[in-house]
C-alpha cells in the first residue's frame, strides 16, 4: 500500500504525540484496522476521514483503550498503552459519536462526576465545570437534567464533559453529526478555539468540508487500510498537475469552443453551459490570450476564475482509486501472486 | 487519593441516581415488609416464631434489593454507553467494579434493617449475636451483589437481566434452607444447596439469631468470601474479556 505523506505536513517540528505503527485489529474475519501506521503531533488537529465501516471508531476505540488490538503498537505521550494504558488514559479525553452522559443528573453534575473520575478534588471540579459551562454556553442549563437537553446542547456538554480534566489530546468522534447548523458552527469554532490553545485534536468526521475547514493533516482510510495521509493544502494542490478554470461569458457563440481548441491545443476545453467554460491544463494557464480570442468572437468574459478541486473530490478520487487497488491487492493475496 | 476520589463519587452516584430513588426506596421497606408477614402468617405461630424466620427474610432482603438491581444498572449504562466513561477513567478496573459494586452492596444491607427494625418490635433480640450478624449481613449483600455483577457481564439486554436474576434467586431461595431445611430436602437436590452461596450466609444467621447453625461459622465464613472472590474475580475477568474486546 503506498502511503503519500508531504514532507511540508502542518506542525512538523512539533515532536510526535501520538505514534501508532502497524495496528491492526480483526473480529472474527473482518479486519476492522489493518497494520495502520501513523503519527499526530503535539498541538495538531489531525482529522482521521473514511467512509462508513473504514474502521474510524475502532481505531479510536483502539487508541483510547476500549480495545485491544491484535498486533501493533500504540504511544500516547510517550507511555505504551498495551503496558501503561491508564497512565495514558490521564491523557486523553473522548467525545465519542454519541451523547452518552448520565440522563438523570444535570450538566453541572455530569461535568463534576466526570471531573471526579480523574480523581479532582470538589473545589477544583466545581470551579473547573461552572468554566466549561460558560464557555460553552450552557450557564442556564446547568442545573437542568441532561436528559432535557437539546442534541446540540447535549453535544456540547458531551465535548465539555471530555475537556473537564483539561487532557492534552482530545478524541472527537463525528462530533457535529445529527444536531442543528447553528450548534454545529458553535461546535466547530469550540474545535478551532481548543485548537488555538494548544489542545491536540484527533477528529473522526462524515463532513469533509468540516475537516477541510479544521484540520491541519488529514488521513484517509478505507477498509482498515490508510491509503493518504497529507496536510489539506497538499491535498487541495492540483491532482496530477492539473490546473483548472471556470470562464463566463456574456454571450453564446456558435464555433467559439472549436476556435479554443484550436488556438490553444495545450488546453482542453469543456462547455459546462451556454455561458460558460471550464479549461484544463498541466501547466498554469494564461488568462488574457483566451479573453482576446473569445473577444475576437464578439463575445465578453464576465469572470475568469480558478478551480480548486474540493477536498471531497480528492477523498472521493484517492478512496476511489484505492478501493480499487485494494481490491486487487486481497486478489492477489488471495491467488498467493 | 485520586482513585479514592473517583471511587467514592461513582458510589455516591450510583446511590444518588439509582438506589435513593423514591420507587427503589419504596420497594426497599415494601418488600421486606411484604416478605416479613408473609412468612409470620404462613408460620401460623405466635411472636415466638419471629426469630426463626428473621435469618430467611434478611437474607431474601438482601438477595432482591441487590443482584437484580446492580444487573439492571450496569446492562442499563452498558446499553447507554455511559459504562464507557467509566472504563475511560485512569482509574484499575477492580477499584471501578468495587465502585460500581459499593452502592448496591450498601442499598442491601439498608434492605437488611428493615426487618431486623421489624423484630426488634415484637421479639427479643437480646440473644442475638450481632458480632455475627453484622458481618453476615455485609457478606450475604456482597455476594449478592457480585452474583448481579456476574448476571449483568453476561447479558446485553436489561430484560435479559432481570431473567437471568430470577433463574439463580428462586433456585436459591428453595435450596438454602429458608422454606424448607436442606435436611428434609430430596436426597439427589441436597449437594445443589451447599454449591449456593446464600445457605453460608443463611447458616450464619441462623446460628447468630437462635443459635441454629448446622456448619461451624467460620466455616461458612470462608466458603461465603470464596464466593464473593471467585464472582468478583470472574465478573473482572469477563468484562476484560467481552467488554474491551
Amino acid at each position: 500500500m503506498r502511503i503519500q505523506q508531504s514532507a511540508a505536513a502542518a506542525s512538523q517540528d512539533s515532536p510526535a504525540f501520538i505514534e501508532v505503527r502497524q495496528l491492526t485489529k480483526r473480529f472474527a474475519e473482518v479486519t476492522a484496522v489493518d497494520e495502520i501506521s501513523f503519527d499526530v503531533r503535539k498541538g495538531e488537529l489531525f482529522g482521521f476521514l473514511g467512509p462508513n465501516g473504514a474502521g474510524k471508531t475502532t481505531t479510536i476505540n483502539l487508541l483510547t483503550g476500549l480495545a485491544r488490538p491484535d498486533s501493533g503498537t500504540i504511544r500516547i505521550g510517550g507511555f505504551d498503552c498495551a503496558r501503561d494504558s491508564k497512565a495514558a488514559q490521564h491523557l486523553i479525553g473522548v467525545v465519542p459519536d454519541e451523547s452518552n452522559l448520565y440522563p438523570e443528573l444535570t450538566g453541572f453534575e455530569n461535568l463534576c462526576f466526570c471531573a471526579s473520575l480523574y480523581g479532582m478534588r470538589k473545589r477544583e471540579r466545581r470551579e473547573r465545570a461552572n468554566r466549561l459551562l460558560e464557555s460553552f454556553g450552557l450557564t442556564e442549563a446547568a442545573h437542568r437534567k441532561f436528559e432535557g437537553y437539546s442534541k446540540g446542547m447535549k453535544r456540547k456538554l458531551t465535548i465539555a464533559a471530555g475537556l473537564i480534566h483539561g487532557p492534552k489530546v482530545l478524541f472527537l468522534d463525528e462530533p457535529t453529526t445529527g444536531i442543528d447548523v447553528v450548534s454545529a458552527r458553535h461546535i466547530r469554532q469550540l474545535i478551532a478555539e481548543l485548537h488555538r490553545a494548544g489542545t491536540t485534536i484527533f477528529l473522526t468526521t462524515h463532513y469533509i468540508e468540516e475537516a477541510e475547514r479544521l484540520c491541519e493533516r488529514i488521513v484517509f482510510v478505507v477498509s482498515g487500510r490508510v491509503v493518504r495521509i497529507d496536510t489539506v493544502a497538499n491535498l487541495l494542490q492540483p491532482v496530477s498537475g492539473r490546473h483548472m478554470m471556470l470562464v463566463s461569458i456574456d454571450q453564446s457563440t456558435p464555433a467559439l469552443r472549436a476556435s479554443l481548441a484550436q488556438a490553444f491545443p495545450d488546453l482542453d476545453f469543456e462547455t459546462v453551459s451556454d455561458l460558460e467554460l471550464r479549461v484544463e491544463s498541466t501547466a498554469p494557464i494564461r488568462v488574457a490570450p483566451i479573453v482576446r480570442v473569445i473577444e475576437d468572437h464578439g463575445a465578453g468574459v464576465t469572470e475568469a476564475r480558478r478551480l480548486r478541486p474540493s477536498l471531497e473530490d480528492i477523498f472521493v478520487r484517492v478512496t476511489g482509486v484505492e478501493v480499487e487497488a485494494l481490491k486487487k491487492e486481497k486478489e492477489k493475496a488471495e491467488a498467493g501472486l | 487519593m485520586r482513585h479514592w476520589i473517583a471511587f467514592w463519587n461513582i458510589v455516591l452516584k450510583d446511590m444518588r441516581a439509582y438506589y435513593l430513588k423514591p420507587p427503589n426506596i419504596s420497594w426497599g421497606i415494601i418488600f421486606p415488609i411484604a416478605w416479613t408477614g408473609m412468612f409470620f402468617i404462613k408460620s401460623g405461630g405466635g411472636f415466638e416464631q419471629v426469630l426463626p424466620l428473621l435469618p430467611g427474610l434478611v437474607a431474601v432482603s438482601i438477595l432482591f434489593g441487590t443482584t437484580s438491581m446492580l444487573a439492571v444498572t450496569v446492562t442499563f449504562e452498558k446499553k447507554a454507553r455511559s459504562f464507557e466513561r467509566l472504563l475511560l477513567a485512569p482509574i484499575p478496573l477492580e477499584l471501578l467494579m468495587l465502585a460500581k459494586t459499593g452502592g448496591a452492596i450498601l442499598f442491601g444491607i439498608a434492605n437488611a434493617l428493615v426487618p431486623v427494625a421489624l423484630a426488634a418490635f415484637v421479639a427479643d433480640l437480646s440473644q442475638v449475636e450481632w458480632s455475627a450478624v453484622v458481618p453476615a449481613v455485609a457478606m450475604i449483600a456482597i455476594v449478592s451483589t457480585f452474583l448481579g455483577l456476574f448476571i449483568a457481564v453476561s447479558v446485553s439486554e436489561i430484560f435479559e437481566a432481570q431473567t437471568f436474576s430470577n433463574f439463580f434467586r428462586f433456585p436459591m431461595i428453595f435450596l438454602c434452607g429458608l422454606f424448607f431445611p436442606i435436611d428434609r430436602l430430596p436426597l439427589f437436590v441436597r449437594p445443589l444447596s451447599y454449591m449456593v452461596p446464600l445457605t453460608y450466609g443463611v447458616d450464619i444467621l441462623h446460628g447468630a439469631i437462635h443459635g441454629a447453625n448446622r456448619m461451624p461459622l467460620p466455616f461458612d465464613f470462608l466458603i461465603i468470601g470464596i464466593f464473593c472472590l471467585a464472582l468478583f474475580f470472574i465478573s473482572v475477568r469477563n468484562i476484560h474479556r467481552k467488554w474491551i474486546v
